[in-house]
């Protein structure tokens, strides 16, 4: 226990001190807004590709409509932002729009999964990817949401501060998630399902606990990316955006929460770094990803967790996985 | 009644073109359960082809077979440099190449003839036909035709050849076919081929209804296929040609009756209602799940 108790402040330092040297090299103009801007990308997308990793990866079913469930965060909390009038600070209403975008998007997700889990194999993949076109089709014919033009005069509530430990705080319930008995009896549901609900796992309800609660963290990557962007437009969140959340997922190793972190700060860092190519950028794009699947096909890290302090001992495994209850 | 019965033939139209594009996803996804993503990129590659073949001066039945033959190629070559490594990987890394694949091909065409859309050439007059107040044009008849002729070859060729019941023996059960002494390659290669032939047929005739071309056409006819695929049966040849008429007339309808920009809205919605009221598609035979 106490092993496992000093991993946790040892992260906690890890994570403090990255912050700092970030805030650093921002104030000594190191890192000048353009990356800054990236790096605040880099968070967004680290929150969609762990909460995907949540359903696709550990719960092994196969989703294509991620951008859906942000679309539905992100125009919820910014149009809660644009029409309040609360007289409190700009964090604060950054984080109850947050949560009003996250839990909206987890209704969502509710309403999808319950019937859409049932049935078995891609059709979860496929039902998710109607619903994102669907959601697209809706936010273009709404008036609310600014229609086809998109949603415009956002307040620009995101910055680098606060989505760095948004994304710390979500990356960490996550994790300890997956690490948990919830989280075995989710792992369990993807090696076989028949046999863990044989053992007395109740699997319908891990499912949509599972798919909801990724939902809900995209709904909040999506009012973040509001909020920073200012501007909402209704193309971005189309079936690219979702396969290529996917594809960072897959990358980086299915089950593999540092892996999904890590494919997504190379996914969004690379077609920047590959920006002075121009038009060849997008197929040299192509062509890493084909070249990287055909020759590690499960992904930089597999089902491993990067680790700064050494693999885990069988002893720790023991004490922090079964007799993790007393 | 008039604009109904217009409006149902527009959906045929269509709906042909959708059902042709969908026999592929579904004769792929049949054989080694893989959705195939650059299927709606193999439908542009058919499209700019015969663009540049007509641009040429070739009479058009040697373009659309110059183009058949053109799609056949690269789908089999697609197939053995990125699926065929994959087949014994997670499904969904084969699933990620097939994404690769299909962004590999759009990007490449982009840098070649840059994403400006092109006007696809109108060559093939043929006069169109008036029945009591009904017009319809040449186009939608050719298209109706060339799909039911081709739908009843593949018919034919699945279940009276060598080869197509080879391909039906594999889908049920790969290993046991090999025991029969079955090529599984050999099989799969063919049925890429056949898949991507209808798809450089289906391709032309899109962009003769919807005359303008550019590298990401194949996005959406290829994806509202996929969804017919599923919609009749996944794996179900009758069901992909039932799925995509379903599709195309659902299309049409809701573009006249209801809204244009819905359209797309309500197909997807159908495809929702129908997965959830019988799972495995209108064909499709529900399997019993076994430990």
């Amino acid at each position: 226990m106490t092993n496992n108790k000093k991993r946790y402040v040892l992260n906690l330092a890890a994570v403090i001190l990255l912050f700092v040297v970030f805030k650093l090299l921002m104030g000594s103009g190191i890192i000048d807004s353009y990356y800054e801007g990236i790096l605040i990308l880099v968070g967004i997308n680290i929150i969609l590709a762990t909460s995907l990793n949540m359903t696709t990866g550990f719960l092994g079913e196969l989703t294509l409509g991620h951008a859906g469930f942000m679309a539905v965060g992100a125009y919820a909390s910014a149009i809660f932002t644009m029409n309040t009038n609360m007289q409190i600070s700009d964090t604060l209403i950054l984080l109850i729009s947050l949560l009003i975008g996250g839990i909206i998007a987890g209704i969502c997700g509710f309403v999808v999964g319950v019937p859409a889990l049932r049935l078995r194999g891609d059709y979860l993949g496929i039902i998710t990817l109607g619903f994102g076109e669907i959601i697209r089709v809706i936010l273009v014919n709404l008036d609310i949401t600014g229609g086809a033009l998109g949603l415009r005069g956002i307040m620009p509530y995101s910055n680098f501060t606060n989505i760095y430990w948004i994304m710390a705080i979500i990356v960490m319930i996550i994790f300890s998630l997956m690490n948990s008995r919830h989280g075995r009896s989710i792992i369990s549901i993807r090696e076989n399902e028949i046999a863990s609900e044989a053992v007395g796992i109740n699997t319908s309800f891990y499912k949509i606990f599972t798919f909801v609660l990724s939902a809900f963290f995209a709904g909040i990557a999506g009012g973040l990316f509001a909020h920073y962007m200012m501007v909402l437009d209704p193309k971005k969140f189309n079936f690219m955006f979702s396969i290529e959340i996917l594809v960072m997922v897959v990358l980086g190793g299915m089950g593999s929460i540092t892996g999904s972190i890590i494919a997504a700060i190379i996914l969004t860092f690379l077609p920047e770094l590959l920006r002075g190519l121009s038009d060849y950028r997008l197929l040299i794009y192509a062509l890493l990803l084909l070249v990287m699947m055909l020759f590690r096909p499960k992904g930089l890290l597999g089902t491993k967790e990067f680790s700064l302090f050494g693999r885990r001992s069988k002893e720790d495994v023991k004490t922090s996985g079964l007799g993790g209850e007393e | 009644m008039e604009k109904f019965i217009q409006q149902l033939i527009n959906g045929l139209h269509v709906g042909s073109i959708y059902a042709l594009i969908a026999l592929g996803y579904t004769m792929v996804y049949g054989i080694i359960q893989l959705i195939n993503f650059a299927h709606g990129d193999i439908l542009m590659i058919g499209a700019f082809s015969a663009y540049f073949l007509i641009g040429s001066g070739i009479p058009i039945w040697l373009v659309i077979i110059i183009s058949v033959l053109l799609c056949v190629l690269v789908g089999v070559i697609i197939e053995k440099f990125a699926y065929k490594p994959l087949r014994e990987a997670p499904r969904i890394s084969a699933l990620i190449t097939a994404i690769a694949v299909s962004l590999f091909l759009e990007n490449l065409f982009m840098v070649l003839f840059k994403p400006d859309p092109r006007p696809f050439p109108q060559t093939w007059d043929i006069p169109s036909l008036n029945i009591g107040g009904l017009q319809i044009e040449g186009i939608t008849i050719v298209t109706i035709v060339i799909s039911v002729i081709l739908m009843i070859a593949l018919e034919i060729f699945v279940n009276k050849t060598k080869n197509g019941k080879a391909m039906k023996a594999t889908s049920q059960d790969a290993q046991a076919s090999t025991l029969m002494g079955i090529n599984i390659n050999k099989t799969i290669s063919v049925t890429f081929a056949i898949g991507s032939g209808l798809a450089a047929v289906g391709g032309i005739l899109y962009s003769m209804a919807y005359p303008l071309i550019d590298p990401y056409m194949g996005m959406m006819p290829g994806l509202k296929a996929f969804v017919a695929a599923v919609l009749g049966g996944i794996g179900i040849i009758p069901g992909a040609m039932l799925g995509g008429v379903v599709m195309g007339i659902a299309e049409s309808m809701t573009k006249s009756y209801i809204s244009s920009q819905l359209s797309d809205a309500v197909v997807f919605g159908i495809l929702i209602i129908v997965l959830l009221v019988k799972p495995s598609g209108i064909f499709g035979k529900n399997t019993r799940e076994k430990v």
